[in-house]
């Protein structure tokens, strides 16, 4: 069985771009939430968003044509994936059919599809673009980054709403744990505040109406009411040990553990009880061959009043009452919002980079913790903590759940 | 038939991010990397610009080709 380990990482988020000042950011407890400048809001009960700043896809290494035929999501994938294999140094060192990429969305190019509809009503379907489907399906990010790296191995773009990423990176550990590939980019992209999206969940009561930024995403806080909607990509180049040290790479963390269930009881609400979290839980821990070291958890924790309450019960079954009660964990979202399908990347990023440093950063404004959340959730303030192992977890519409652990190296 | 050819260069020029004057009357598709979904979507373009309606036929080439064609249909 082979070890893996993270060797480059890329982030595009609203807390900034590239793996290190993403994680600064967080740990400063910089807000990456604001008042949604993409379209009018007026009408929609939803008002703000976690944007990515001043995204220029040309100084992100896309040039303007091809920029023209890609979806913003695919954009940041991409993006995203540059800096990572520039932060690897792997290019040139892997054999083509050795490289793999398996980088997901949960949703894809939703804002094509609204543009294409519209040309396709208003002018009819002699309108529609040669390259509305190219554009507009979710494994273009896949596709795109697999060309750009000539990276002709397992390539497996994931859809699993809110869970993409961290299942992803899950499945790309097992590929090379099992000896199927040497590398693979891995992770996943959004792009999708834009109006029927932001319709769309608000109307199933998912997203936050708070028109304060400082008081809408809310992980674990009494007065949570909904996620808020973040978008962009995190992307990391995993890589099997032994590649990595033949060329003296630089490692980040090693993967060492997944775990994939589905809860098979609702489209949209978690499971009461949490049992199926908890499984992933347990199983990222058990192949990670946890025995009580120091632990941090980045949590779904996505502020809607079901998800925290539930995966704090899926925690505790987990690790039992006592080892959940020592654990560091925080949400990362409370500074992010709901990045979708690209949550998991950036929050496995943070999780390497918080056992890399020895930092946990914080859930911020936590300032009203729920009795029904009565774990260590890192308010506010980053911590400085030995960890040793990490899990990330990344519980998705259709019940879908992963949860993967990273260990200090 | 100047107004043409100047439009399906800027169209190519847009779309490829390429230099102009790389674009000749004799260049051939293939050689500015225009592939068969660029070539669909100059052809809307076109079709917008011109008030014309094209049927894409077999053995269009070069930029002259689609010249050519487009001016027939202009011609009526």
């Amino acid at each position: 069985m082979n070890r893996v380990v993270i060797t480059g990482m890329g982030v595009i988020s609203p807390v900034g771009s590239g793996a290190e000042t993403f994680f600064d950011n967080l740990t400063k407890g910089v807000c990456g939430i604001g008042p949604i400048t993409r379209f009018d809001t007026e009408g929609y009960k939803v008002k703000v968003a976690g944007e990515v700043k001043d995204f220029d896809a040309e100084a992100a290494g896309i040039d303007r044509a091809q920029a023209k035929r890609t979806d913003l999501f695919a954009q940041y994938a991409m993006a995203a994936a540059i800096q990572a294999v520039s932060d690897s140094g792997i290019e040139g060192t892997v054999a083509p059919e050795r490289f793999g990429v398996y980088v997901g969305s949960g949703i894809g190019g939703m804002q094509t599809f609204v543009q294409e509809t519209e040309k396709l009503l208003n002018r009819g379907p002699g309108r529609v673009s040669p390259f509305f489907v190219p554009m507009m399906i979710g494994n273009m990010a896949a596709g795109n980054i697999a060309i750009r790296f000539n990276a002709q191995g397992p390539c497996l773009p994931v859809v699993t709403a809110c869970a993409t990423s961290s299942h992803a990176i899950g499945e790309a550990f097992r590929t090379i744990k099992y000896g199927h590939a040497d590398a693979i980019i891995a992770g996943g992209a959004e792009a999708t505040i834009i109006p029927l999206a932001v319709a769309g969940f608000s109307n199933m009561k998912a997203l936050s109406e708070s028109e304060d930024p400082s008081a809408a995403s809310l992980p674990f806080d009494t007065r949570r009411a909904g996620f808020v909607m973040g978008e962009g990509s995190g992307i990391l180049v995993l890589e099997e040990y032994g590649h990595a040290m033949a060329r003296g790479a630089k490692v980040y963390a090693e993967v060492v553990g997944y775990g994939n269930t589905c809860d098979a009881y609702h489209i949209t609400a978690p499971q009461a009880e949490g049992t199926g979290a908890a499984n992933a839980f347990k199983l990222a821990l058990e192949e990670a061959g946890y025995d009580g070291e120091k632990l941090y958890i980045n949590a779904h924790g996505t502020g809607t009043p079901m998800n925290d309450k539930v995966e704090t019960l899926a925690i505790k079954k987990a690790l039992g009452e006592e080892r959940a009660r020592e654990a560091l964990i925080s949400s990362t979202k409370s500074m992010t919002g709901h990045m979708l399908g690209a949550a998991g990347g950036v929050e496995a990023i943070a999780c390497a980079m918080a056992l890399k440093h020895g930092i946990v950063p914080p859930t911020i404004h936590l300032d009203s913790p729920d009795p029904e959340c009565d774990l260590n959730y890192v308010p506010n303030a980053a911590v400085k903590a030995d960890i040793q192992l990490a899990l990330s977890s990344s519980l998705g519409f259709g019940g879908h759940n992963a949860v993967i652990a990273l260990r200090k190296i | 038939m100047d107004n043409v050819f100047e439009k399906i260069v800027e169209t190519i020029v847009d779309a490829k991010g390429i230099d102009a004057a790389s674009v000749k009357p004799e260049s051939t598709f293939k050689d500015l990397n225009v592939d068969s979904l660029d070539i669909a979507e100059m052809v809307m373009t076109l079709e917008d610009e011109f008030g014309i309606t094209i049927e894409l036929e077999e053995g269009i080439a070069t930029v002259q080709d689609l010249v050519n064609l487009i001016n027939e249909r202009i011609a009526g």
